[in-house]
């Protein structure tokens, strides 16, 4: 498997698509999983997907389940996409990556709308909308177009688990703060959740989080922007 | 038809904001309010095409997908629903390659304005989510171009006041881990306080 990283199908892609979508060069499997978490995180480093991200974050258990619609839909799209890279025609990638995930994002509406119907309330028109996302897009365009399957499935677990912590820190913070409750977990004490601060809880607040979180990242790894 | 046409547009507007309330096309928002000049072409742009595909995602719900419809009502009773995210995103698509196709051959003013910001558009995820609101809120044709008029005009109210805020932003001395995203958040966070005051204007809540 381990022989599909470097990209087998190399005539008519390799000339036109060099330069758009670098491919991995015998990087090894953790790399490839690893990177989606911390370095190449596509919510906090790379700023993609933002609207789930501030929209169904606040609470942590809704941050978890939309984590759980775009985990199944991102590894879905990569591993179908990457089976069948070397039948989808160059000029007509995009609709057939678009056809491909939207089927994937009906599948999960329709499982979430019926077993669990109060998470899909809350999320609303947000799970639909993950075929717009650009993280999942981005995967399947910049990396499984030109991989195998095995190295599909890791860069798309990296990358939605990245997706997932983004999301989860986001929701905790703000729980806790609008609620002092974590995954509905009483955590802070009688008195705080009497004045519990709701600014959080309202779209304002996931604004100033993922601002204040987005800074202290370009503290710690020394960034800008 | 429980909502008049001018609380839909003001709740478009001011209320249920798009940006700053709804949390939808925030990508675009972000990337491209950074100048005056771009925030405006990029408003028109979604102006024109939110329009253009509200009216022709209704139709195709209404006409096609719907249960018992006037297309396929007699061939399949259960409808198509399934069918909307597919259709909705490719028809998106194709439209928006139409309308900058259209626009090259007839209005080609219009078209070097507009240009550069259509493609753009396609993975907007508000065009989408306006369709998507549309439908789940069940409005008649004339409810959803007032609708869809309205968040595009909310869209460009604020894409262009953030414009104007981050022009001046720019200049300001702002410690190096806060410059660009962080700050740009962090001044969204207060115009959404301001738009909070509009909360309950006309008994809409968001």
């Amino acid at each position: 498997m381990s022989a599909d990283v470097k990209n087998p199908d190399f005539t008519q892609k390799e000339t036109k698509e060099s330069l758009l979508s670098p491919k991995p060069k015998g990087e090894s499997g953790w790399k490839i999983f690893s990177k989606g978490i911390i370095l190449e995180n596509p919510v906090l480093i790379l700023m993609l997907g933002l609207c789930p991200v501030l929209a169904t974050s606040t609470t942590a258990r809704d941050a978890a389940g939309m984590s759980a619609a775009v985990l199944f839909v991102l590894l879905m799209s990569n591993i179908v996409v990457s089976l069948f890279r070397k039948i989808i025609p160059n000029e007509v990638r995009i609709p057939v990556f678009i056809v491909i995930i939207a089927t994937f994002v009906t599948i999960a509406d329709y499982t979430m709308q019926a077993y669990q119907p109060g998470l899909y309330k809350v999320l609303g028109i947000f799970v639909p909308l993950i075929v717009v996302n650009c993280i999942v897009l981005g995967r399947a365009e910049g990396f499984a177009y030109h991989n195998g399957v095995w190295p599909s499935i890791l860069d798309a677990l990296g990358k939605a688990i990245g997706f997932a912590l983004a999301i989860v820190i986001m929701g905790s913070i703000r729980e806790i703060l609008s609620k002092g409750t974590w995954f509905t977990l009483k955590i802070a004490p009688e008195a705080f959740q009497k004045n519990a601060v709701l600014f959080f809880g309202l779209p304002p607040g996931a604004f100033l989080v993922i601002g204040l979180l987005k800074a202290g990242i370009n503290k710690i790894f020394k960034r800008e922007g | 038809m429980s909502q008049g046409l001018l609380a839909i547009l003001f709740g478009a507007i001011f209320v249920n904001n798009i940006l700053l309330m709804r949390f939808l096309g925030l990508c675009p928002f972000f990337g491209v309010s950074t100048r005056f000049s771009t925030a405006i072409g990029m408003s028109s742009a979604v102006l024109f095409v939110m329009t253009f595909a509200t009216w022709i995602t209704w139709g195709i719900y209404q006409l096609v997908l719907v249960p018992g419809s006037v297309l396929l009502g007699g061939i399949l009773p259960q409808g198509l629903v399934f069918l909307r995210t597919v259709s909705f995103i490719l028809v998106i698509a194709a439209l928006v390659q139409l309308v900058e196709m259209f626009l090259k051959k007839t209005v080609p003013v219009l078209y070097s304005a507009l240009g550069i910001y259509l493609p753009l558009i396609t993975t907007n995820c508000a065009i989408l989510g306006v369709a998507f609101l549309v439908i789940d809120n069940k409005f008649g044709f004339l409810q959803g171009t007032i609708f869809a008029i309205g968040t595009a005009f909310g869209f460009g109210l604020v894409m262009i006041l953030f414009a104007a805020l981050r022009e001046r932003l720019e200049l300001a001395p702002i410690s190096k881990s806060f410059r660009g995203y962080p700050i740009a958040f962090i001044a969204a966070a207060l115009v959404s306080i301001a738009f909070l005051g509009f909360t309950n204007m006309f008994g809409i809540s968001p």
